[in-house]
């Protein structure tokens, strides 16, 4: 079975997000960027699979800038091939496009199962798996949380409201959005990315943008507080007699 | 497997001599020589872990172990364990040592657990066997240059509160004496933060011309080095070592003993080879030139770092200090200079708390500051970045709050000097 992970690598909240006040815009070139988590599952998903009914994992990126780490890093996870979809890109590119971009690399190809994560923090869509199955025509679900390949057949899991939990069979090839991974993610050690960084090569496929219908984005900006909590100081009498006195105001107070 | 069976003779001769009584037994195989040892072959054969192979089980170690006095843990028991089959690798001991040194200062046979323990450490981090708290550090290390996970691009935002010019070598652009590598929990951690600046307003006192690497500096990795991660201790010293060798410097002065470790060990295998000091070792040779303001009439009790002490052998620097502080009185604990307790937090055990709480009665720091208060002191003084958090910490935990006051050197000077107007946080 030939398995494909898209990965993307998306803002790193560690940092501020530099807004440019007057334009609105996001400052994309001051931003540091990290795998992001969902993609994460769905490696390790793909890699657990691979350990338990054999398979080959490709991991593939579209390279908007930070790329050559987070495809290591997978390498060194169990990863068999790293691919880089180079172009024109920046990390504004919208899912859509992305998702075309992907699909043009992934249609020749005969992978059996494609995964990505559920959605990504820098969108919230959640629309990549669901655009590449609809792009390849294949079969798609997402917000999926345990996956298995025996033979041809791909087994899932989906749960829902009220505590269901639907499995599911769909034949491949197919584009599944992983919510969760049934293990954590594992930990590549810093030792073995560096000695793949050095000793493997990634594949570099150059990829042309297609026009597509878009959304125009007016600004980003924070949103204002409207009001704040009310930090109760002092010792705890103190403490205890600004609890009474508010307990009073909200007339929550018995007898 | 042939068992063991009764070896003890009436009388046995050996080399044509007669040797009677239950002791000729020594000349005969002995009962733990007869286990399978495939599981103890397997973990000597791990480069660096060869030494645990030469323990004769005397148990010396056992008895200055501070895991011991808290858990079911030593190198001798590790040892008999490996011998038993259980291997170090799936055995939570693996984890429970904080590479204390003090098994290694009293081993008649060297066995040295300060390189057993990251090589075998290291190969269960390769067999992703090490627990998950550990690996978030290595990664928040790995991304942020920070074991905390805070963001690199602040770690200079502690200078601005220091009330003096703390200059980052990018920006001064000239060559400086002393380089100061404040490292990580002196940098972000609000406790470390007030020790650093107090440091800084020492050096602006002493006319020192200093500068710090500021956003360009990450964490000198020894302790992840310690805890199994040697690809990550690379990475960073290869980094810091670039970003030193962009400047110059006289010499470098660390705040921290476990930079100090690596600075003096480890960077100079890989090409950064600088003279170091500890701060206390930098502050005790300019005592004269500090003039001290203010008295501090308090019982104070040293803890020496496993790093500046047991490790590097300086144990007098960090006295002098303290001896020069007027109105002090030093008293020292049972465990001090070369027996000195373990605060709990070297060799990767600072980021391990969760994981140790399962294998151990308290906490190293907790028994620690317990002993501090059976001496009878104010003042706990420490001199590693690890310790006021762990000890602070501790002293609450243990039911001390306000009983113990955990300072560290510099900002004991600091406020005797008349730099800063506080000396006790609590």
């Amino acid at each position: 079975m030939r398995i494909a992970v898209l990965l993307k690598s998306v803002p790193d909240l560690i940092e501020d997000i530099p807004i440019d006040e007057e334009s609105g815009e996001i400052l994309y070139d001051e931003m540091s960027y990290i795998p992001s988590e969902w993609d994460d599952q769905a490696l390790e998903e793909a890699l657990l699979i691979k350990e338990e009914s054999g398979a080959e994992v490709t991991a593939i990126t579209v390279d908007t800038g930070e790329s050559d780490t987070m495809l290591f890093t997978a390498l060194a996870k169990g990863a068999d091939h790293g691919v880089k979809l180079v172009g024109d890109f920046d990390p504004s590119l919208p899912n859509r496009q992305r998702a075309h971009i992907f699909s043009q690399y992934l249609g020749p190809q005969s992978f059996d199962l494609v995964l990505s994560g559920v959605q990504a923090i820098d969108d919230i869509d959640g629309q990549i798996p669901g655009l590449v199955a609809g792009i390849l025509g294949w079969p798609h679900a997402s917000v999926v949380t345990e996956v298995r390949a025996h033979d041809n057949r791909v087994i899932f899991r989906q749960e829902y409201a009220g505590g269901l939990v639907a499995e599911i069979k769909v034949s491949t090839p197919a584009v599944i959005g992983v919510q969760a991974a049934r293990k954590p993610p594992r930990y590549a050690s810093i030792a073995k990315v560096r000695q793949i960084a050095k000793s493997s090569q990634l594949e570099e496929v150059e990829m042309s943008i297609q026009e597509v219908p878009s959304l125009e984005i007016l600004r980003f900006y924070k949103p204002i507080a409207s009001g704040h909590a009310e930090m109760i100081d002092g010792d705890v009498d103190e403490a205890v007699d600004r609890i009474i006195e508010i307990l009073q105001e909200h007339n929550l107070m018995r007898g | 497997m042939q068992k063991a069976k009764a070896i003890e003779l009436d009388v046995a001769v050996v080399d044509g001599v007669e040797l009677s009584g239950s002791w000729n037994r020594m000349f005969e195989p002995r009962a733990i020589s007869e286990y399978d040892i495939a599981v103890l072959d397997e973990t000597t054969a791990i480069p660096g872990a060869e030494s645990l192979g030469y323990c004769y089980q005397c148990g010396k170690c056992t008895a200055v172990c501070p895991v011991d006095t808290v858990g079911d843990y030593s190198p001798r028991k590790i040892f008999r364990r490996t011998q038993l089959g259980v291997s170090l690798v799936d055995s939570p001991d693996l984890w429970l040592c904080t590479t204390c040194r003090n098994c290694l200062r009293v081993c008649p046979k060297e066995v040295n657990m300060i390189q057993i323990m990251p090589a075998v450490r290291e190969r269960a981090v390769l067999d992703g066997k090490a627990p998950d708290e550990l690996l978030t550090a290595f990664e928040n290390t790995a991304r942020y240059g920070n074991p905390i996970g805070e963001s690199p691009r602040k770690r200079a935002e502690w200078a601005k509160t220091a009330g003096v010019m703390v200059p980052v070598m990018a920006q001064k652009k000239s060559p400086v004496d002393v380089l100061w590598f404040v490292e990580c929990y002196p940098a972000y951690h609000p406790r470390g933060k007030q020790a650093s600046v107090a440091l800084a307003r020492l050096l602006n006192a002493l006319n020192v011309d200093f500068g710090i690497l500021g956003n360009e500096e990450k964490c000198a990795g020894d302790s992840q080095r310690m805890a199994g991660e040697r690809g990550l201790f690379e990475m960073l010293a290869e980094h810091n070592i670039k970003m030193l060798s962009k400047y110059t410097f006289n010499h470098i002065v660390v705040t921290d003993p476990h930079a100090y470790n690596a600075f003096l060990h480890e960077y100079p295998k890989l090409g950064g080879d600088w003279p170091v000091q500890h701060y206390t070792q930098y502050l005790a040779e300019r005592l004269s030139a500090l003039s001290f303001v203010r008295s501090i009439p308090r019982r104070i009790t040293f803890h020496d770092p496993c790093y500046l002490g047991r490790h590097n052998g300086e144990y007098d620097a960090p006295r002098r200090l303290l001896t020069a502080l007027p109105g002090v009185e030093l008293v020292e604990m049972g465990h001090c200079r070369e027996t000195s307790y373990c605060c709990g937090g070297g060799g990767g055990g600072m980021w391990l708390d969760s994981f140790t709480r399962d294998y151990t009665s308290e906490r190293l720091s907790e028994k620690r500051v317990r002993e501090a208060i059976e001496y009878g002191a104010d003042i706990l003084a420490v001199t590693c970045p690890y310790e006021v958090p762990r000890f602070e910490d501790a002293v609450k935990s243990t039911g001390n709050a306000g009983k113990l006051a955990v300072m560290d050197i510099a900002e004991l000077l600091a406020y005797s000097v008349g730099l800063t107007d506080e000396y006790a946080a609590n």
